[in-house]
Protein backbone atom coordinates (compact mmCIF):
# COMPACT_ATOMS: atom_id res chain seq x y z
CA UNK A 1 0.00 0.00 0.00
CA UNK A 2 1.20 3.49 -0.84
CA UNK A 3 0.83 6.06 1.93
CA UNK A 4 -0.67 8.65 -0.43
CA UNK A 5 -3.53 6.26 -1.15
CA UNK A 6 -4.34 6.11 2.56
CA UNK A 7 -5.61 9.68 2.31
CA UNK A 8 -7.20 9.09 -1.12
CA UNK A 9 -9.15 6.16 0.26
CA UNK A 10 -10.56 8.31 3.09
CA UNK A 11 -11.35 11.17 0.71
CA UNK A 12 -13.34 8.72 -1.38
CA UNK A 13 -15.20 6.96 1.45
CA UNK A 14 -15.72 9.84 3.91
CA UNK A 15 -14.97 13.10 2.08
CA UNK A 16 -16.77 15.40 4.51
CA UNK A 17 -15.36 13.90 7.69
CA UNK A 18 -13.06 16.17 9.72
CA UNK A 19 -9.56 14.76 9.31
CA UNK A 20 -7.46 17.43 10.95
CA UNK A 21 -7.91 20.10 13.59
CA UNK A 22 -5.05 22.61 13.99
CA UNK A 23 -5.72 25.70 16.04
CA UNK A 24 -8.89 27.23 14.59
CA UNK A 25 -8.60 25.35 11.32
CA UNK A 26 -10.61 22.22 10.60
CA UNK A 27 -9.98 20.30 7.36
CA UNK A 28 -11.95 17.42 5.88
CA UNK A 29 -10.41 14.40 4.23
CA UNK A 30 -11.47 15.72 0.80
CA UNK A 31 -9.85 19.10 1.49
CA UNK A 32 -6.59 17.57 2.71
CA UNK A 33 -6.48 15.19 -0.23
CA UNK A 34 -7.05 18.01 -2.73
CA UNK A 35 -4.39 20.20 -1.11
CA UNK A 36 -1.93 17.29 -1.09
CA UNK A 37 -2.56 16.68 -4.79
CA UNK A 38 -1.92 20.36 -5.46
CA UNK A 39 1.34 20.25 -3.53
CA UNK A 40 2.42 17.08 -5.35
CA UNK A 41 1.72 18.81 -8.69
CA UNK A 42 3.70 21.85 -7.51
CA UNK A 43 6.69 19.65 -6.62
CA UNK A 44 6.55 17.77 -9.92
CA UNK A 45 6.29 21.03 -11.87
CA UNK A 46 9.41 22.25 -10.09
CA UNK A 47 11.31 19.22 -11.29
CA UNK A 48 11.15 16.92 -8.28
CA UNK A 49 11.41 13.35 -9.58
CA UNK A 50 10.18 10.17 -7.92
CA UNK A 51 12.64 8.90 -5.33
CA UNK A 52 14.10 12.32 -4.62
CA UNK A 53 14.04 13.73 -1.11
CA UNK A 54 11.85 16.58 0.03
CA UNK A 55 12.76 18.02 3.43
CA UNK A 56 9.98 19.34 5.66
CA UNK A 57 10.99 21.57 8.55
CA UNK A 58 7.62 22.76 9.82
CA UNK A 59 5.74 23.00 13.09
CA UNK A 60 2.74 20.74 13.60
CA UNK A 61 0.53 22.58 11.09
CA UNK A 62 -1.87 21.69 8.24
CA UNK A 63 0.98 22.57 5.88
CA UNK A 64 3.15 19.85 7.37
CA UNK A 65 0.41 17.24 6.89
CA UNK A 66 -0.28 18.43 3.32
CA UNK A 67 3.48 18.60 2.65
CA UNK A 68 3.95 15.03 3.81
CA UNK A 69 1.12 13.52 1.77
CA UNK A 70 1.96 15.75 -1.20
CA UNK A 71 5.55 14.49 -1.13
CA UNK A 72 4.31 10.90 -1.15
CA UNK A 73 1.84 11.57 -3.93
CA UNK A 74 4.71 12.98 -6.00
CA UNK A 75 6.53 9.68 -5.48
CA UNK A 76 9.22 11.45 -3.45
CA UNK A 77 10.55 10.69 0.03
CA UNK A 78 9.94 13.03 2.97
CA UNK A 79 12.81 14.05 5.23
CA UNK A 80 11.04 15.03 8.43
CA UNK A 81 13.08 17.56 10.38
CA UNK A 82 12.23 18.68 13.89
CA UNK A 83 11.14 22.33 13.60
CA UNK A 84 13.36 23.23 16.56
CA UNK A 85 16.48 22.12 14.69
CA UNK A 86 19.24 24.74 14.76
CA UNK A 87 20.44 26.10 11.38
CA UNK A 88 23.78 24.30 11.46
CA UNK A 89 22.16 20.94 12.00
CA UNK A 90 19.48 21.64 9.38
CA UNK A 91 22.28 22.30 6.88
CA UNK A 92 23.84 18.97 7.81
CA UNK A 93 20.54 17.12 7.41
CA UNK A 94 19.85 18.73 4.03
CA UNK A 95 23.31 17.79 2.82
CA UNK A 96 23.25 14.29 4.22
CA UNK A 97 19.82 13.48 2.79
CA UNK A 98 20.61 15.14 -0.55
CA UNK A 99 17.26 16.91 -0.34
CA UNK A 100 16.18 18.60 -3.60
CA UNK A 101 13.37 20.57 -1.97
CA UNK A 102 12.80 22.27 1.36
CA UNK A 103 9.38 23.15 2.73
CA UNK A 104 9.85 25.49 5.70
CA UNK A 105 9.14 28.98 7.05
CA UNK A 106 10.91 31.55 4.85
CA UNK A 107 13.35 32.55 7.62
CA UNK A 108 14.86 29.07 7.24
CA UNK A 109 15.98 29.92 3.71
CA UNK A 110 18.11 32.87 4.87
CA UNK A 111 20.90 30.59 6.01
CA UNK A 112 21.06 28.76 2.66
CA UNK A 113 23.19 29.63 -0.36
CA UNK A 114 20.78 30.87 -3.09
CA UNK A 115 22.14 28.60 -5.83
CA UNK A 116 22.81 25.55 -3.68
CA UNK A 117 20.58 22.53 -3.09
CA UNK A 118 17.85 22.29 -2.12
CA UNK A 119 16.96 24.55 -5.04
CA UNK A 120 13.23 24.02 -4.74
CA UNK A 121 12.12 26.09 -1.78
CA UNK A 122 8.55 26.60 -0.73
CA UNK A 123 7.89 28.90 2.22
CA UNK A 124 4.95 28.20 4.47
CA UNK A 125 2.27 30.91 4.48
CA UNK A 126 1.51 33.18 1.52
CA UNK A 127 4.03 31.62 -0.93
CA UNK A 128 2.61 28.22 -0.21
CA UNK A 129 -0.98 29.30 -0.82
CA UNK A 130 0.00 31.05 -4.07
CA UNK A 131 1.91 28.01 -5.34
CA UNK A 132 -0.98 25.66 -4.58
CA UNK A 133 -3.63 27.96 -6.04
CA UNK A 134 -2.33 27.52 -9.59
CA UNK A 135 -1.97 23.73 -9.60
CA UNK A 136 -4.60 21.08 -10.15
CA UNK A 137 -6.36 19.19 -7.35
CA UNK A 138 -6.32 16.04 -9.48
CA UNK A 139 -4.19 13.16 -8.24
CA UNK A 140 -0.78 13.24 -9.94
CA UNK A 141 0.49 10.24 -11.85
CA UNK A 142 3.82 9.51 -10.21
CA UNK A 143 5.72 6.26 -10.33
CA UNK A 144 6.05 4.66 -6.90
CA UNK A 145 6.04 1.18 -5.37
CA UNK A 146 5.45 0.06 -1.77
CA UNK A 147 9.15 -0.72 -1.36
CA UNK A 148 10.25 2.80 -2.32
CA UNK A 149 11.66 5.08 0.32
CA UNK A 150 8.81 7.00 1.98
CA UNK A 151 10.68 8.92 4.62
CA UNK A 152 13.92 9.56 6.44
CA UNK A 153 13.63 10.03 10.19
CA UNK A 154 16.87 11.21 11.72
CA UNK A 155 17.81 9.66 15.00
CA UNK A 156 20.54 10.87 17.28
CA UNK A 157 22.84 7.99 17.95
CA UNK A 158 24.33 8.15 21.42
CA UNK A 159 27.57 9.08 19.70
CA UNK A 160 28.39 10.81 16.44
CA UNK A 161 26.23 12.38 13.77
CA UNK A 162 22.51 11.65 13.41
CA UNK A 163 21.57 8.75 11.17
CA UNK A 164 18.72 8.80 8.66
CA UNK A 165 16.39 5.89 9.35
CA UNK A 166 14.86 4.78 6.04
CA UNK A 167 11.25 3.71 6.06
CA UNK A 168 9.40 2.49 2.99
CA UNK A 169 5.70 2.86 2.24
CA UNK A 170 5.40 -0.81 3.14
CA UNK A 171 7.13 -0.52 6.52
CA UNK A 172 5.06 2.49 7.62
CA UNK A 173 1.83 0.99 6.30
CA UNK A 174 2.63 -2.20 8.15
CA UNK A 175 3.19 -0.56 11.53
CA UNK A 176 0.13 1.64 10.93
CA UNK A 177 -2.08 -1.41 10.39
CA UNK A 178 -0.73 -3.01 13.54
CA UNK A 179 -1.29 0.07 15.70
CA UNK A 180 -4.88 0.49 14.49
CA UNK A 181 -5.49 -3.13 15.38
CA UNK A 182 -4.19 -3.14 18.96
CA UNK A 183 -5.49 0.31 19.91
CA UNK A 184 -8.87 -0.64 18.47
CA UNK A 185 -8.89 2.37 16.14
CA UNK A 186 -12.15 3.49 14.55
CA UNK A 187 -13.71 6.42 12.70
CA UNK A 188 -14.93 7.65 16.11
CA UNK A 189 -11.33 8.31 17.19
CA UNK A 190 -10.30 11.85 18.04
CA UNK A 191 -6.57 11.62 18.71
CA UNK A 192 -4.75 14.63 20.13
CA UNK A 193 -1.02 14.84 19.51
CA UNK A 194 1.54 17.33 20.82
CA UNK A 195 4.48 15.29 19.49
CA UNK A 196 6.39 16.49 16.41
CA UNK A 197 5.73 14.45 13.26
CA UNK A 198 9.51 14.16 12.86
CA UNK A 199 9.40 11.83 15.86
CA UNK A 200 8.36 8.26 14.98
CA UNK A 201 5.88 8.36 17.85
CA UNK A 202 4.38 11.58 16.44
CA UNK A 203 4.13 10.15 12.92
CA UNK A 204 2.43 7.11 14.40
CA UNK A 205 -0.35 9.36 15.72
CA UNK A 206 -1.11 10.74 12.26
CA UNK A 207 -1.03 7.60 10.11
CA UNK A 208 -3.16 5.25 12.26
CA UNK A 209 -5.72 8.00 12.91
CA UNK A 210 -6.16 8.61 9.18
CA UNK A 211 -6.11 4.86 8.44
CA UNK A 212 -9.00 4.44 10.87
CA UNK A 213 -10.86 7.46 9.46
CA UNK A 214 -10.67 9.36 12.73
CA UNK A 215 -9.82 12.98 13.51
CA UNK A 216 -6.33 14.17 14.43
CA UNK A 217 -6.09 17.21 16.68
CA UNK A 218 -2.56 18.42 16.05
CA UNK A 219 -1.08 20.76 18.65
CA UNK A 220 2.18 22.61 18.16
CA UNK A 221 3.61 21.67 21.51
CA UNK A 222 2.94 20.83 25.13
CA UNK A 223 4.29 24.18 26.34
CA UNK A 224 1.03 25.19 27.98
CA UNK A 225 -0.32 21.98 29.49
CA UNK A 226 -3.44 23.84 30.58
CA UNK A 227 -4.29 24.49 26.91
CA UNK A 228 -3.69 20.87 26.02
CA UNK A 229 -5.98 19.77 28.84
CA UNK A 230 -8.70 22.22 27.74
CA UNK A 231 -8.30 21.02 24.17
CA UNK A 232 -8.53 17.37 25.17
CA UNK A 233 -11.82 18.14 26.90
CA UNK A 234 -13.31 20.55 24.31
CA UNK A 235 -12.51 18.32 21.31
CA UNK A 236 -13.74 15.31 23.29
CA UNK A 237 -10.47 13.54 22.49
CA UNK A 238 -10.54 9.76 22.70
CA UNK A 239 -6.77 9.19 22.61
CA UNK A 240 -3.65 11.02 23.78
CA UNK A 241 0.02 10.12 23.34
CA UNK A 242 2.43 10.78 26.19
CA UNK A 243 6.09 10.49 26.96
CA UNK A 244 6.88 10.17 30.70
CA UNK A 245 7.69 13.89 30.99
CA UNK A 246 4.23 14.74 29.72
CA UNK A 247 2.64 12.29 32.15
CA UNK A 248 4.55 13.84 35.04
CA UNK A 249 3.41 17.35 34.13
CA UNK A 250 -0.19 16.29 33.51
CA UNK A 251 -0.34 14.89 37.01
CA UNK A 252 0.67 18.25 38.48
CA UNK A 253 -2.62 19.66 37.23
CA UNK A 254 -6.03 19.11 38.75
CA UNK A 255 -7.46 16.66 36.21
CA UNK A 256 -10.81 16.53 38.00
CA UNK A 257 -11.64 20.00 36.65
CA UNK A 258 -11.95 18.67 33.10
CA UNK A 259 -14.51 16.54 31.37
CA UNK A 260 -12.47 13.61 30.10
CA UNK A 261 -15.48 11.32 29.75
CA UNK A 262 -14.70 10.78 26.03
CA UNK A 263 -11.07 9.83 26.67
CA UNK A 264 -10.64 6.15 25.87
CA UNK A 265 -6.90 5.61 26.05
CA UNK A 266 -3.49 7.09 26.88
CA UNK A 267 -0.33 5.71 25.37
CA UNK A 268 3.24 6.03 26.62
CA UNK A 269 6.39 5.58 24.57
CA UNK A 270 9.70 7.34 23.97
CA UNK A 271 10.91 6.20 27.36
CA UNK A 272 9.58 3.79 29.93
CA UNK A 273 6.99 5.10 32.32
CA UNK A 274 7.59 4.58 36.04
CA UNK A 275 5.11 2.33 37.89
CA UNK A 276 4.45 5.19 40.34
CA UNK A 277 3.23 7.37 37.45
CA UNK A 278 1.05 4.58 36.08
CA UNK A 279 -0.54 4.09 39.50
CA UNK A 280 -1.33 7.79 39.82
CA UNK A 281 -2.80 7.96 36.32
CA UNK A 282 -4.92 4.88 36.99
CA UNK A 283 -6.19 6.41 40.24
CA UNK A 284 -7.05 9.78 38.70
CA UNK A 285 -8.42 8.52 35.39
CA UNK A 286 -9.89 5.12 36.25
CA UNK A 287 -12.00 4.86 33.09
CA UNK A 288 -9.03 5.43 30.75
CA UNK A 289 -7.12 2.50 29.26
CA UNK A 290 -3.34 2.96 29.44
CA UNK A 291 -0.98 1.38 26.93
CA UNK A 292 2.71 1.40 27.94
CA UNK A 293 4.59 0.74 24.72
CA UNK A 294 8.08 0.30 23.38
CA UNK A 295 9.51 1.23 20.04
CA UNK A 296 12.47 2.81 18.36
CA UNK A 297 12.74 4.88 15.20
CA UNK A 298 14.12 1.84 13.37
CA UNK A 299 10.78 0.00 13.59
CA UNK A 300 8.50 2.74 15.00
CA UNK A 301 6.79 0.34 17.41
CA UNK A 302 7.67 -3.10 18.72
CA UNK A 303 5.55 -3.91 21.77
CA UNK A 304 2.62 -2.80 23.89
CA UNK A 305 1.22 -3.84 27.24
CA UNK A 306 -2.53 -4.53 27.11
CA UNK A 307 -4.28 -2.09 29.50
CA UNK A 308 -5.82 -4.90 31.53
CA UNK A 309 -2.27 -6.00 32.47
CA UNK A 310 -1.04 -2.59 33.64
CA UNK A 311 -1.93 -2.99 37.33
CA UNK A 312 -0.45 -6.48 37.44
CA UNK A 313 2.84 -5.89 35.61
CA UNK A 314 3.54 -2.13 35.51
CA UNK A 315 7.23 -2.60 34.71
CA UNK A 316 6.55 -4.51 31.50
CA UNK A 317 6.18 -3.06 28.01
CA UNK A 318 4.13 -6.11 27.08
CA UNK A 319 4.48 -8.37 24.10
CA UNK A 320 4.92 -7.85 20.38
CA UNK A 321 2.50 -5.77 18.34
CA UNK A 322 0.37 -7.71 15.82
CA UNK A 323 1.93 -8.94 12.59
CA UNK A 324 5.55 -9.28 13.69
CA UNK A 325 7.77 -11.23 16.05
CA UNK A 326 9.97 -10.30 19.02
CA UNK A 327 12.57 -12.30 20.83
CA UNK A 328 15.78 -11.88 22.78
CA UNK A 329 19.21 -13.06 21.68
CA UNK A 330 22.56 -13.64 23.36
CA UNK A 331 25.86 -12.05 22.29
CA UNK A 332 26.15 -14.53 19.40
CA UNK A 333 22.70 -13.79 18.06
CA UNK A 334 21.25 -17.07 19.40
CA UNK A 335 17.60 -16.94 20.42
CA UNK A 336 17.09 -17.22 24.21
CA UNK A 337 14.07 -18.81 25.91
CA UNK A 338 11.86 -16.91 28.40
CA UNK A 339 13.41 -16.31 31.81
CA UNK A 340 16.51 -14.70 30.33
CA UNK A 341 17.92 -11.29 29.58
CA UNK A 342 19.26 -10.51 26.11
CA UNK A 343 19.21 -8.11 23.19
CA UNK A 344 15.78 -7.47 21.75
CA UNK A 345 15.38 -8.57 18.15
CA UNK A 346 12.39 -7.37 16.11
CA UNK A 347 11.35 -9.05 12.88
CA UNK A 348 8.59 -7.93 10.56
CA UNK A 349 7.58 -5.81 7.61
CA UNK A 350 7.75 -2.67 9.78
CA UNK A 351 11.52 -2.82 10.25
CA UNK A 352 13.43 0.00 8.50
CA UNK A 353 15.21 -0.51 5.18
CA UNK A 354 18.45 0.60 6.82
CA UNK A 355 20.34 3.80 7.60
CA UNK A 356 20.58 6.27 4.75
CA UNK A 357 23.92 5.93 2.96
CA UNK A 358 25.42 4.00 5.87
CA UNK A 359 25.71 0.40 4.66
CA UNK A 360 28.11 -0.66 7.43
CA UNK A 361 25.93 0.76 10.18
CA UNK A 362 22.88 -0.84 8.54
CA UNK A 363 24.58 -4.22 8.35
CA UNK A 364 25.44 -4.06 12.03
CA UNK A 365 21.82 -3.50 12.95
CA UNK A 366 19.95 -5.58 10.35
CA UNK A 367 19.99 -9.19 9.23
CA UNK A 368 17.81 -10.80 6.59
CA UNK A 369 14.75 -12.54 8.04
CA UNK A 370 13.72 -16.07 7.17
CA UNK A 371 11.15 -14.90 4.65
CA UNK A 372 11.76 -12.69 1.62
CA UNK A 373 11.30 -9.01 2.42
CA UNK A 374 11.58 -9.52 6.16
CA UNK A 375 14.39 -7.99 8.16
CA UNK A 376 15.59 -8.70 11.68
CA UNK A 377 16.42 -5.60 13.68
CA UNK A 378 19.00 -5.97 16.45
CA UNK A 379 17.78 -3.15 18.65
CA UNK A 380 20.79 -2.81 20.92
CA UNK A 381 18.38 -2.73 23.85
CA UNK A 382 18.49 -5.30 26.62
CA UNK A 383 15.22 -6.89 27.70
CA UNK A 384 14.28 -9.50 30.24
CA UNK A 385 11.55 -11.89 29.18
CA UNK A 386 9.79 -13.42 32.17
CA UNK A 387 8.44 -16.96 32.32
CA UNK A 388 5.06 -15.82 30.98
CA UNK A 389 6.71 -14.18 27.97
CA UNK A 390 6.28 -10.54 29.05
CA UNK A 391 9.06 -8.20 27.97
CA UNK A 392 10.74 -5.90 30.49
CA UNK A 393 13.12 -3.19 29.38
CA UNK A 394 16.44 -3.48 31.21
CA UNK A 395 18.65 -0.89 29.55
CA UNK A 396 20.21 0.17 26.34
CA UNK A 397 23.03 -2.21 25.77
CA UNK A 398 25.48 0.61 26.13
CA UNK A 399 23.73 1.99 29.19
CA UNK A 400 24.12 -0.81 31.72
CA UNK A 401 26.23 0.26 34.66
CA UNK A 402 28.77 -2.22 35.86
CA UNK A 403 29.92 -1.44 39.34
CA UNK A 404 31.94 -3.67 41.56
CA UNK A 405 31.35 -6.38 38.97
CA UNK A 406 27.59 -6.14 39.46
CA UNK A 407 25.17 -5.08 36.76
CA UNK A 408 22.96 -2.11 37.62
CA UNK A 409 20.07 -0.99 35.45
CA UNK A 410 19.85 2.80 35.49
CA UNK A 411 16.14 2.38 34.84
CA UNK A 412 15.67 0.39 38.00
CA UNK A 413 17.42 3.01 40.14
CA UNK A 414 15.44 5.78 38.42
CA UNK A 415 12.16 4.06 39.24
CA UNK A 416 13.21 3.85 42.88
CA UNK A 417 14.19 7.51 42.93
CA UNK A 418 10.91 8.53 41.27
CA UNK A 419 8.98 6.68 43.95
CA UNK A 420 10.75 8.79 46.59
CA UNK A 421 8.62 11.56 48.00
CA UNK A 422 9.55 14.95 46.61
CA UNK A 423 11.42 13.64 43.57
CA UNK A 424 10.01 15.02 40.34
CA UNK A 425 12.45 13.56 37.82
CA UNK A 426 15.55 11.46 37.99
CA UNK A 427 18.22 10.10 35.68
CA UNK A 428 21.02 7.72 36.53
CA UNK A 429 24.29 7.23 34.68
CA UNK A 430 27.47 5.29 35.28
CA UNK A 431 30.56 7.45 35.62
CA UNK A 432 34.11 6.10 35.45
CA UNK A 433 35.48 5.24 38.88
CA UNK A 434 39.00 3.95 39.56
CA UNK A 435 37.89 1.58 42.32
CA UNK A 436 34.47 0.41 41.15
CA UNK A 437 34.85 0.48 37.38
CA UNK A 438 31.76 2.61 37.21
CA UNK A 439 29.97 4.39 39.97
CA UNK A 440 26.24 5.05 40.04
CA UNK A 441 25.45 8.74 39.81
CA UNK A 442 21.96 10.16 40.11
CA UNK A 443 20.65 13.47 38.83
CA UNK A 444 17.50 14.51 40.62
CA UNK A 445 14.95 17.26 40.08
CA UNK A 446 13.00 18.06 43.22
CA UNK A 447 9.28 18.75 43.26
CA UNK A 448 8.49 22.44 43.82
CA UNK A 449 8.11 23.02 47.53
CA UNK A 450 9.39 19.59 48.54
CA UNK A 451 13.11 19.53 49.07
CA UNK A 452 14.30 16.10 50.05
CA UNK A 453 18.03 16.20 50.79
CA UNK A 454 20.59 13.72 49.57
CA UNK A 455 20.50 11.79 52.83
CA UNK A 456 16.73 11.34 52.72
CA UNK A 457 16.83 10.09 49.15
CA UNK A 458 19.68 7.70 49.86
CA UNK A 459 17.81 6.42 52.90
CA UNK A 460 14.85 5.73 50.63
CA UNK A 461 17.09 3.97 48.09
CA UNK A 462 18.68 1.81 50.72
CA UNK A 463 15.25 0.51 51.61
CA UNK A 464 14.68 -0.81 48.08
CA UNK A 465 17.98 -1.32 46.31
CA UNK A 466 20.82 -3.68 46.79
CA UNK A 467 23.77 -1.87 48.30
CA UNK A 468 25.80 -1.78 45.08
CA UNK A 469 22.93 -0.17 43.18
CA UNK A 470 22.51 2.79 45.54
CA UNK A 471 23.79 6.00 43.94
CA UNK A 472 27.19 7.07 45.21
CA UNK A 473 26.34 10.64 44.55
CA UNK A 474 23.21 12.66 43.93
CA UNK A 475 23.37 15.91 42.01
CA UNK A 476 20.38 18.22 42.15
CA UNK A 477 19.37 19.97 38.97
CA UNK A 478 16.60 22.39 38.04
CA UNK A 479 15.78 20.32 34.97
CA UNK A 480 17.11 17.28 33.18
CA UNK A 481 18.64 17.96 29.75
CA UNK A 482 16.40 16.58 26.99
CA UNK A 483 16.93 15.49 23.42
CA UNK A 484 14.65 17.11 20.79
CA UNK A 485 12.26 14.16 21.26
CA UNK A 486 11.85 14.85 24.99
CA UNK A 487 13.96 11.93 26.06
CA UNK A 488 16.38 12.50 28.89
CA UNK A 489 19.75 13.28 27.34
CA UNK A 490 22.06 10.94 29.23
CA UNK A 491 24.98 11.85 27.05
CA UNK A 492 24.70 15.44 28.24
CA UNK A 493 24.53 14.25 31.86
CA UNK A 494 27.66 12.17 31.37
CA UNK A 495 29.47 15.12 29.87
CA UNK A 496 28.35 17.26 32.78
CA UNK A 497 29.74 14.63 35.17
CA UNK A 498 33.06 14.52 33.40
CA UNK A 499 33.36 18.29 33.44
CA UNK A 500 33.14 18.32 37.22
CA UNK B 1 10.56 49.16 31.81
CA UNK B 2 8.62 48.74 35.05
CA UNK B 3 10.13 47.03 38.07
CA UNK B 4 7.85 44.03 37.50
CA UNK B 5 8.93 43.70 33.88
CA UNK B 6 12.58 44.06 34.84
CA UNK B 7 12.40 41.30 37.41
CA UNK B 8 10.60 38.93 35.04
CA UNK B 9 13.02 39.71 32.26
CA UNK B 10 15.99 39.05 34.53
CA UNK B 11 14.52 35.76 35.66
CA UNK B 12 13.83 34.57 32.12
CA UNK B 13 17.32 35.53 31.00
CA UNK B 14 18.92 33.76 33.91
CA UNK B 15 16.75 30.68 34.17
CA UNK B 16 15.13 29.85 30.87
CA UNK B 17 17.42 31.10 28.16
CA UNK B 18 20.72 29.83 26.92
CA UNK B 19 21.40 32.85 24.79
CA UNK B 20 21.61 36.02 26.87
CA UNK B 21 21.36 38.20 23.74
CA UNK B 22 17.74 37.34 23.11
CA UNK B 23 15.47 40.38 23.07
CA UNK B 24 12.84 39.33 25.58
CA UNK B 25 10.87 42.58 25.57
CA UNK B 26 10.67 42.46 21.77
CA UNK B 27 9.47 38.87 21.60
CA UNK B 28 5.77 38.75 20.76
CA UNK B 29 5.37 35.10 21.70
CA UNK B 30 7.78 33.05 23.81
CA UNK B 31 6.11 29.94 22.42
CA UNK B 32 6.64 30.91 18.78
CA UNK B 33 10.20 31.96 19.52
CA UNK B 34 10.90 28.61 21.15
CA UNK B 35 12.01 30.32 24.35
CA UNK B 36 9.83 28.41 26.71
CA UNK B 37 8.72 24.80 27.04
CA UNK B 38 6.35 23.06 29.42
CA UNK B 39 8.86 22.75 32.25
CA UNK B 40 9.87 26.38 31.67
CA UNK B 41 6.27 27.43 32.19
CA UNK B 42 6.24 25.68 35.55
CA UNK B 43 9.45 27.41 36.61
CA UNK B 44 8.16 30.76 35.48
CA UNK B 45 4.93 30.35 37.45
CA UNK B 46 6.84 29.31 40.54
CA UNK B 47 8.98 32.40 40.20
CA UNK B 48 5.92 34.68 39.89
CA UNK B 49 4.30 33.11 42.95
CA UNK B 50 7.39 33.41 45.12
CA UNK B 51 8.45 36.87 44.01
CA UNK B 52 5.10 38.63 44.36
CA UNK B 53 3.50 36.29 46.84
CA UNK B 54 0.63 35.57 44.51
CA UNK B 55 -1.13 32.34 43.72
CA UNK B 56 -1.43 31.32 40.08
CA UNK B 57 -4.32 28.99 39.39
CA UNK B 58 -4.05 26.16 36.89
CA UNK B 59 -6.53 27.86 34.57
CA UNK B 60 -4.40 31.03 34.57
CA UNK B 61 -1.41 29.14 33.14
CA UNK B 62 -2.29 30.01 29.54
CA UNK B 63 -0.58 31.98 26.76
CA UNK B 64 -2.92 34.96 27.28
CA UNK B 65 -1.17 35.51 30.63
CA UNK B 66 2.31 34.09 30.14
CA UNK B 67 3.38 34.16 26.51
CA UNK B 68 5.20 37.52 26.37
CA UNK B 69 6.83 40.00 28.72
CA UNK B 70 3.96 42.46 28.23
CA UNK B 71 1.36 39.79 29.02
CA UNK B 72 3.30 38.64 32.06
CA UNK B 73 3.64 42.18 33.35
CA UNK B 74 -0.07 42.85 32.89
CA UNK B 75 -0.93 39.56 34.55
CA UNK B 76 1.20 40.26 37.62
CA UNK B 77 -0.19 43.81 37.91
CA UNK B 78 -3.71 42.42 37.69
CA UNK B 79 -3.02 39.83 40.38
CA UNK B 80 -1.48 42.46 42.67
CA UNK B 81 -4.32 44.90 42.04
CA UNK B 82 -7.01 42.26 42.58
Amino acid sequence: MLLGSLLEERARTMPGKTALVCGDLRATYAELDGQSNRLAQALLERGIAPGERVALCLENTPELVVGLFGTWKAGAAAVLVNPGTKPEKLAFLLGDSGARALLAPSKRFEALEPAAEPRVRLASGADWSAALAVTSAAAPDARCTPDDLACLLYTSGSTGAPKGVMHSHRSLASVTRSIVQYLGGSADDVVLSVLPLSFGYGLSQLLPTFAAGGTLVLERSFTFPQLTLQRLASERATGFAMVPTIATILLQHDLSKFDFSALRYLTNAGAGIAPALLRELRAKLPHVRIFPMYGQTECIRASYLPPEEVDRRPTSVGKGIPGQELWIADENGQRLPPGNTGELVVCGAHVMLGYWRQPDESARKLRPGQRPGERELYTGDLFRVDEQGWFHFVARQDDIIKTRGEKVSPREVENVLLACEGVLAAAVVGVPDPLLGQSVRAFVVQRPGALPDEKAILRHCSRVLEEFAIPKRIIFLDDLPKTPNSKIDKQALLERSEAK
Amino acid sequence: MSEVAQKISAFITASLLLDANTDIAGTASFLEAGIIDSTGVLELVQFLEETWNISVKDEEMVPANLDSLAKLEAFVQRKLGG
